[in-house]
């Protein structure tokens, strides 16, 4: 495994390459609290191009910001300068992943050749209308996952028309007639919405949706 | 000795007038009306640094005044001493990648959220005390409120009450393709923020390029505001606000969702609308708030103004909330 690092404004983020190949990068979005794998997963060991994993703002390697300030959003532009750095990429996400690997192949439709959304820590997120949630400042720790990550990432609303719309997004513009496969079982709102949309497929496994998105 | 509402604002009508008179060589702020804090310090909101300013007798009661978004605790400068000289000790505070607070690793809402209530529990501790709200600052006072209630006594709300964006009526394609436009220009936008400054230029320019947000405030103001809210360097001035904060932006938050925490407020409430529309207002109308003004509460459509009516007639505004508040306690 090598390690490079990509820059998104004043965080530094680690992107594993967990093996080389020919062809377009398969890259991988971890989980709320995870960090990217040290080897590759059994269901892309068939994908023939690189497999390379990011560690989130706050997780892994990546910088651990101060002050907290966490949102799916930051996220995406986390992966986005993964995705600049590889030029096109098919996305597996797990869980909190998969939620930014949807806000991905909405956003950046010609560079995404299709994404997985898996189950995984922090799939949930928060409600999906406004609540009274408290306000609240945590002790600093010295080593990642930063806890402002793990609460202000699990409890970030997700309205399910929100989500929808980049599902809708990633359709229109794709090249693909699915660009999004759906393998998670546990499907919060959000979720939910985003099968119910149009060019929107389920498999039951990574390695199984994976077999679409080859090239 | 306390001062009466009319004795402060009579007294600063006429330090206005002397402004006009000419004199050797007026200083920006003589000529802007501005009166720089009597206390400006710094506290440690969870690692970030918060630029605290404050005017005013500093054993006299708090009173919180929160800032838009892209302004700074110094466009108080001509408001802030009229509540001060009514016996108030205001307290304002740069949010953070503003003013002069640290330029921080993330921003979100919550965690201005945050900052806020820990400027909040620096000031006042745990005792509610009164706030004010001015745009962006107004829609943060409104959840901090929900969020934490025990820390306001009231609330003031300056053209800070979010509601549903006029949406253009679009078929939903051309609805989704302003949005990827949105997301790209965001996206862009971040790739290119990593070690990037803000542009330089001279008092004038940076001003002028000020007065697109702001164009109902004066020259004179403006160029007032450069000395207070920008460094010099040597290539020239720069806004102190962090590059990597942009105008505009996307996400789940919905702005009308601000005015169902107003409709559940348990104290007294003061709002503010301005007739004249501008970029930075969120175009709100009465007919969109009045639904959820809390019981008991007031809601006031200014006329003549704009989205900073508090710069441009700070003698009026200051009188419609010394008149709300009453006096310290």
């Amino acid at each position: 495994m090598s390690t490079e690092f990509v820059i998104h404004n004043r965080c530094r983020l680690a992107l594993h390459t967990l093996s080389a190949g020919d062809g377009r990068a398969l890259l991988l979005l971890h989980g709320l609290g995870e960090r990217s794998p040290g080897t590759v997963p059994v269901f892309a060991q068939r994908w023939s191009g690189p497999v390379v994993a990011l560690d989130f703002t706050g997780h892994g390697e990546s910088t651990m910001p101060v002050g907290g300030g966490y949102t799916a959003e930051i996220l995406l532009a986390d992966s986005d300068a993964a995705l600049t750095h590889l030029g096109e990429a098919t996305i597996v996400g797990r869980g909190l992943g998969a939620y930014v690997g949807l806000l991905l192949a909405g956003a950046r439709a010609e560079h995404v050749y299709g994404t997985v959304l898996a189950d995984g820590p922090g799939i949930s997120g928060g409600p999906s209308v406004p609540t009274s949630q408290p306000v609240f400042s945590l002790e600093s720790v010295d080593r990642t996952p930063d806890p402002y990550a793990l609460v202000e990432l699990g409890r970030d609303l997700r309205p399910p028309d929100y989500a929808a719309t980049f599902s809708r997004m990633a359709v229109q513009r794709s090249a693909l007639d699915e660009p999004i496969t759906v393998v998670a079982r546990f499907r919060p709102s959000w979720l939910q919405a985003v099968v119910e949309e149009p060019g929107v497929a389920e498999a039951g496994s990574i390695a199984e949706a994976l077999v679409s998105y080859r090239s | 000795m306390r001062r009466s509402v009319n004795q402060v604002l009579e007294s600063y009508a006429e330090l206005r007038s002397l402004h006009h008179v000419p004199t050797a060589s007026p200083s920006l702020a003589e000529i802007a009306g501005g009166r720089a804090p009597d206390r400006e310090y710094r506290i440690n909101a969870d690692g970030v640094g918060i630029a605290v300013h404050e005017w005013g007798d500093a054993v006299a009661p708090p009173l919180m005044l929160a800032h838009g978004g892209f302004d700074f605790a110094r466009t108080f400068d001509t408001f802030a001493p009229l509540l001060a000289d009514a016996g108030w000790r205001v307290v304002s505070w740069d949010h953070r990648g503003h003013g002069d607070s640290d330029h921080a690793h993330l921003y979100s809402w919550d965690a201005d959220l945050r900052d806020a209530a820990a400027v909040f529990e620096h000031a006042a501790g745990r005792h509610a005390v009164p706030a004010i709200g001015h745009s962006k600052g107004g829609a943060l006072m409104i959840q901090l409120a929900d969020a934490q209630p025990y820390r306001f006594a009231s609330l003031v709300n300056i053209d800070g009450i979010p509601s549903k964006r006029p949406i253009p009526d679009v078929a939903e394609h051309e609805r989704t393709k302003m949005l990827v436009g949105e997301l790209t220009g965001w996206l862009d936008h971040r790739q290119r923020t990593a070690g990037s400054q803000r542009k330089p230029g001279t008092i004038d320019e940076l001003a002028k390029r000020r007065g697109r947000m702001n164009p109902r405030l004066s020259t004179e103001w403006l160029r007032y505001l450069v000395t207070v809210g920008a460094t010099e360097t040597d290539e020239g001035w720069r806004w102190k606000l962090d590059p990597s904060l942009r105008f505009g932006g996307f996400g789940p938050w919905r702005p009308e969702w601000a005015l169902m925490r107003l409709a559940g407020f348990g104290v007294p409430f003061f709002g503010m609308l301005v007739e004249i529309e501008e970029e930075m207002g969120w175009g709100t109308v009465p007919d969109d708030v009045r639904p959820f003004i809390p019981e008991g509460g007031r809601l006031e459509m200014l006329s003549g103004v704009g989205h900073f009516a508090h710069i441009e007639q700070p003698t009026e505004m200051a009188g419609r909330v010394l008149d709300f508040l009453g006096a310290p306690e």
